[in-house]
């Protein structure tokens, strides 16, 4: 196991590396126009050169790439271009994560303590009462566009339940509709596959053999089949709570949250080269982390799951 | 009380030993029956009577593999029972039937008559003015938006970019996912190499790869639809890849690798029937969700322009209004199309996935 673990993390290593060049290379192909702004037309020749030899874009790619690799070993992820200019990212991150890492990891906590009891409870009564109210539930929040779902909740629940329109991060009352919204969708997503990977396990033979030896429904249900049907899930486990801190787009824009949300998207789209590049550092190290962990997850809750080479290879 | 309840369960006791005992009288008689039929044995017979009977009788039949499997055979396939399966489900029996209509109306549309063009801009012939916000009125069933276009048209159009976007990307998801999955959660001389890759291409953001490509290209439903692709055959095939992985040692693969079979044959008979109710869901949440997918790209400013109507981007432009009541039925009739096909989807591949365990079909 340890010799897999090592064997996983250089090839993380080498990932991590692959793709930060690439997106490198990737953002040097962004038209040049896009780095001056909407004043690209008032500027003239020689304070365009300057404004990009301050950003080093001058040089050959392979130089800047060196340049960049260099000021990485040292630790430093470089300052913002253009969202904060001339403002260390470190600083930014710093202000940002915190509100969607404690959002994210409430409403996830929140999403899981409801959506794997509720896709529970529907396998074990397929196809009675409370397997279709679940269903249309789902069915419902799934239905509505995501954008329009959220602006709804945001609209109507605030009004029904007197809470506040906006974010304020003293007043946590006003975080309840954020988490709620958030959770509302993955309840879904959760409580869906939960389901059926519950009904797939049901005519499983060992249910059966459980059933022959006197063991009551609810107990093979909660002992027997739902351990079997968590091993999938537990695979997105430990990513999804790696990249709460990635944020949620809508959310973030409805409530005016402070986080990261569309941090990526606002930055690609103003080049921000220096940004694009730190952000995909650390959301592709916390995705290639999630990925893994999720392997050793699955393989602990699930003993047969092994991905240690055994002998016989195929 | 409990002295009748006695009773009563006695008697049913009583009648039950009857019953055996007649069954054991008919069992008896039965073999009775069988010892009063004519014995033959060899010693009865004369030398001449023997040599008279055909030697063919004595000759060996050989063994055929197919006559042997015959009495092994029914006419049980399991596709067709799964479809029968589900097609029992009254709920989603409707719902695939109003779905077809839904979508081939879609494509009916304009050639029916009267119908107004999804992009012309419709003015009022006696003002010269556009026929802004027009509420729905008998010329134009849906009215028209906020530069008088037709929505009645707008919303088929849409439904018909959003449709074909959904059919193109869920069936690749649904080809490269399942291969790609397969291989990389069974075939261990891949696993390394594929993670890796998922690694590297899952972290390149969309955005920057819409960007680069409506750099080049006119953003269109082409471009959409090739990043779509490009993207979403990984969830898929990360989650074929985790399920190969919990059942790829159980031990019934390993006994058909000690008898020989070839990779693909088990990855074809024995892991890719396991998991057809996943696949069959996750491949119908594919289609709403390229729709939904759409409409966040409309969201972050790179969907598809709208000259070219699609869901998105109307659901978009109605979410903008959905605060002016008047005006909400902009969004409500986009809305209500998205809501239609993903519930739809949603509970067909609920159903369908319900029907494909072999388990329930006898």
């Amino acid at each position: 196991m340890l010799e897999y673990i090592l064997k996983r993390t250089a090839g993380a290593i080498i990932s991590l590396f692959v793709v930060i060049t690439l997106i490198f290379v990737l953002l040097r192909l962004m038209p040049m126009e896009g780095y001056f702004g909407a004043e690209y037309d008032k500027l003239s020749e020689e304070v365009r050169a300057s404004m990009l030899a301050e950003k080093g874009l001058d040089q050959p790619i392979y130089v800047q790439l060196f340049n960049f690799y260099k000021s990485l070993f040292q630790g430093d992820l470089g300052k913002s271009w253009i969202y904060r200019p001339n403002y260390p990212i470190v600083k930014i991150l710093e202000k940002k994560i915190p509100y969607s890492l404690k959002i994210g990891v409430i409403s996830m906590i929140f999403s899981l303590i409801v959506g794997i009891p509720l896709g529970a409870v529907m396998a074990r009564f397929k196809g009675k009462f409370a397997d279709k109210l679940g269903t249309a539930f789902i069915a419902i929040v799934e239905a509505l566009p995501t954008a329009v779902l959220m602006l709804f909740l945001q609209l109507f629940f605030s009004s029904w339940f007197n809470l506040s329109l906006l974010f304020d991060k003293n007043n946590y009352a006003t975080w309840v509709l954020p988490i709620f919204s958030i959770s509302l969708l993955s309840i879904c997503s959760y409580a869906m596959w939960m389901r059926r990977y519950m009904i797939d396990n049901i005519n499983m033979d060992y249910v059966k053999l459980a059933r022959a030896k006197g063991v009551s429904g609810s107990r093979i249900m909660f002992r027997h089949v739902f351990k079997n049907a968590f091993v999938p899930m537990a695979q997105f486990l430990p990513g999804s709570v790696l990249s709460t801190i990635i944020g949620s787009i809508y959310i973030e824009h409805l409530y005016s949250i402070p986080g990261t949300g569309s941090l990526l998207i606002d930055v690609i789209q103003l080049q921000d080269n220096t940004m694009v590049q730190a952000l995909v550092l650390i959301y592709a190290a916390i995705g290639i982390a999630g990925m893994f962990l999720g392997d050793v997850l699955m393989a602990l809750i699930d003993p047969r799951i092994s991905f240690v080479k055994k002998g016989d290879d195929r | 009380m409990a002295d009748k309840k006695k009773k009563l369960l006695f008697n049913r006791q009583m009648r039950r030993i009857d019953e055996l005992d007649q069954h054991i009288q008919e069992g008896l008689a039965l073999e009775q029956a069988d010892k009063e039929l004519p014995m033959y044995d060899a010693a009865d017979y004369t030398a001449e009577q023997i040599a008279a009977i055909d030697p063919k009788w004595f000759e060996p039949h050989g063994f055929n593999e197919q006559d042997a499997e015959r009495t092994a055979y029914s006419n049980y396939s399991y596709w067709a029972s799964t479809f029968k399966n589900f097609w029992r489900n009254r709920a989603a029996r409707i719902l695939i039937v109003a779905l077809i209509a839904i979508i081939a109306f879609a494509f009916i549309q304009p050639l029916l008559p009267n119908q107004h063009d999804p992009v012309t801009i419709n003015n009022d012939p006696e003002t010269g003015m556009h026929l802004r916000n027009l509420a729905p009125c008998s010329e134009y069933w849906f009215g028209t938006n906020a530069i008088g276009q037709d929505l009645w048209a707008r919303v088929w159009a849409g439904t018909r970019t959003s449709i074909i976007i959904g059919l193109v990307v869920a069936l690749s998801d649904l080809i490269f996912g399942v291969i790609i999955g397969m291989a990389w959660g069974y075939v261990r001389s891949l696993d390394k190499a594929l993670t890796e890759i998922y690694n590297v291409i899952s972290n390149i953001p969309q955005t920057l790869i819409l960007i680069l490509v409506s750099y080049i290209l006119r953003p269109s439903m082409t471009t959409i639809i090739i990043s779509m692709c490009m993207v979403g055959w990984m969830a898929m095939a990360r989650f074929i890849r985790n399920q190969v992985v919990i059942f790829r040692d159980r031990d019934y693969n390993l006994a058909s690798r000690c008898l020989g079979s070839s990779t693909l044959r088990i990855v074809v008979k024995n892991l890719l029937p396991q998991m057809v109710s996943v696949i069959m869901l996750q491949t119908s949440l594919a289609i709403p969700g390229a729709i939904g997918d759409e409409v966040f790209l409309t969201y972050i400013g790179l969907g598809i322009p709208t000259s070219q109507a699609s869901l998105g981007n109307l659901v978009e432009a109605g979410r903008v209004l959905m605060m002016d009541s008047t005006l909400r039925y902009q969004l409500v009739f986009p809305a209500a199309v998205v809501a239609f096909i993903t519930i739809a989807f949603y509970i067909i591949g609920n159903a369908f996935s319900d029907a494909a365990d072999p388990k329930n079909h006898v």
